[in-house]
């Protein structure tokens, strides 16, 4: 509802002030080009789902895999987290042409931009879920005699399922994100390549266009992974 | 089996005594209370006896064989009932089976039936009662492979009518599976009602100072605590405890 209303002021700001189209296209013209323009604009949309979905897979598993190693190994976090945090604060509109010329035009400098964006926040959502155990549940698992193993799949991890979530909710998100930034690099297709073309062609109308489609892919990818979290956890944290 | 031996069992922390030289013995289905005020160390002698941690001096038998310092010996029952809240009531219980890869659904269903908590196999702990939560962590112990059962003041956080009804049930449900039982409380009337002997702690540190047999029947009543007899007794645990 508040959205639909700040659309209708938007269109009613833009009528009253006769902006030009270049400066400021209406709602209107904006969903006019978005079903004119479909054709042209699909082969970039699927390119860049594709990469965002790949990406995404592997963003949260290398995240999964380097919270789970460092959960495994106490000694080992403590040395690295620092540079964990280190590796988010490298702005990634300056990392993402080096890679290109480390890594050329390929793929992988895109998988890597992406897994940059995406395996920060699974790695410490998963590492805070594991940490959370409730430590009555600990003691009986010790006490029962669990190996290390057992303690981990029986109780840590799915205890870290809920929090693991949330991870997986941001880096969902963050996934379109880093794939539009990384098609701006260079690709030959991709929403980052529609709107590079698109802003220096001053089609302002077109630029909206994969504004908005942008946000509508995250949130789909974010109720994508709401309905996975409500399948897979039914139980709910007691307060 | 379940003969549980504790001798000399003397255990410091940062240089303070907090068990001193503890001998006790459990007989085979004996159900053994441990009375102690709070922070008298009781918890202490079970993670010692759970083997989470190893004594200074002394050592812990159980059945003849040396635990001491070892895990798994024992199924355990907490204070609070560490269900996990991922599974099921019947998943639950039969978590510690699952430790040494031994499930028995069939029986586990059974038990749970018997706990009075049929038609809940399959409902999620924060569904139930404190009551039953506790009564779904004492199956979980009971379905436990080992032929000991520590159980840690599992009682303390329930009201005293569900206490009340804990105590018949829990009562009634050791007779039909006589296990040996290492019980833990800071509450005389529940040590008197449900054990064959009381041995009382000190605290700082923690030292046996005294050991009531109870003499009581079995099955008891509820009417069984306002005895004179019961009474008697109650008074010399209670001396007992402010000697402590």
């Amino acid at each position: 509802m508040v959205l639909l209303f700040l659309l209708f002021i938007w269109e009613m700001v833009v009528k009253i002030a006769d902006t030009p189209g270049w400066l400021l296209p209406a709602p209107t013209a904006i969903l006019k080009e978005m079903i004119s323009g479909f054709d042209r604009f699909s082969e970039h949309l699927l390119s860049t789902i594709v990469l965002s979905v790949g990406g995404f897979i592997i963003g949260c598993s290398v995240g999964l895999l380097v919270a789970i190693l460092l959960h495994l190994l106490p000694k080992v976090q403590e040395a690295v987290y620092p540079l964990l945090i280190l590796s988010q604060n490298v702005p990634v509109i300056v990392l993402a042409p080096l890679l290109v010329i480390w890594f050329g035009f390929g793929i992988l400098p895109k998988i890597i931009v992406i897994t940059l964006v995406c395996f920060f926040p699974v790695t410490i959502a998963a590492l805070g879920g594991f940490r959370n155990t409730p430590p009555e549940m600990k003691h009986y698992l010790l006490m029962a005699g669990a190996s290390k193993t057992q303690m981990f799949t029986k109780l840590e991890w799915p205890n870290s399922l809920p929090s693991l979530f949330s991870g997986l909710k941001i880096s969902a998100t963050y996934s379109v994100m880093g794939a539009v930034i990384s098609e701006w690099l260079g690709a030959k297709k991709g929403i980052g390549v529609y709107m590079t073309l698109a802003s220096s062609s001053f089609h302002t109308d077109r630029v909206f266009v994969a504004i908005f489609i942008i946000m509508i892919l995250s949130l789909m990818f974010f109720c994508l992974i709401s309905l996975c979290e409500k399948w897979l956890v039914k139980w709910r944290r007691e307060a | 089996m379940g003969i549980l031996e504790l001798n000399h069992v003397s255990k410091s922390f940062n240089g303070r005594k907090v068990l001193d030289n503890i001998s006790i013995k459990v007989q085979e289905g004996e159900f053994v209370t441990i009375l102690g005020p709070s922070g008298s160390g009781k918890s202490t002698l079970f993670h010692l006896i759970g083997g989470l941690s190893a004594p200074h001096e002394g050592s812990i038998m159980l059945d003849e064989k040396n635990i001491t310092g070892k895990r798994g010996f024992i199924s355990y029952m907490p204070q609070q009932p560490a269900l996990f809240p991922w599974r099921t009531v019947l998943e639950n219980v039969l978590l510690g089976q699952e430790l040494h890869e031994k499930r028995d659904v069939k029986k586990a269903i059974s038990m749970i039936s018997r706990a009075g908590l049929s038609g809940y196999e399959h409902a999620l702990p924060n569904e139930l009662s404190g009551g039953m939560k506790q009564r779904v962590a004492f199956i979980r112990a009971l379905l436990s492979t080992q032929s000991l059962i520590c159980l840690d003041e599992p009682f303390s956080a329930l009201d005293d009518f569900t206490r009340l009804e804990m105590h018949q049930w829990l009562l009634s449900i050791w007779a039909e599976f006589k296990r040996t039982i290492l019980f833990v409380t800071h509450n005389i009337d529940e040590a008197l009602f449900l054990s064959d002997r009381i041995i009382v702690l000190s605290s700082n540190p923690a030292k046996i100072i005294h050991e009531v047999k109870v003499p009581f029947k079995r099955p008891r009543e509820n009417d069984l605590m306002l005895r004179d007899e019961f009474l008697q007794l109650k008074k010399e645990l209670y001396q007992a405890m402010g000697r402590a």
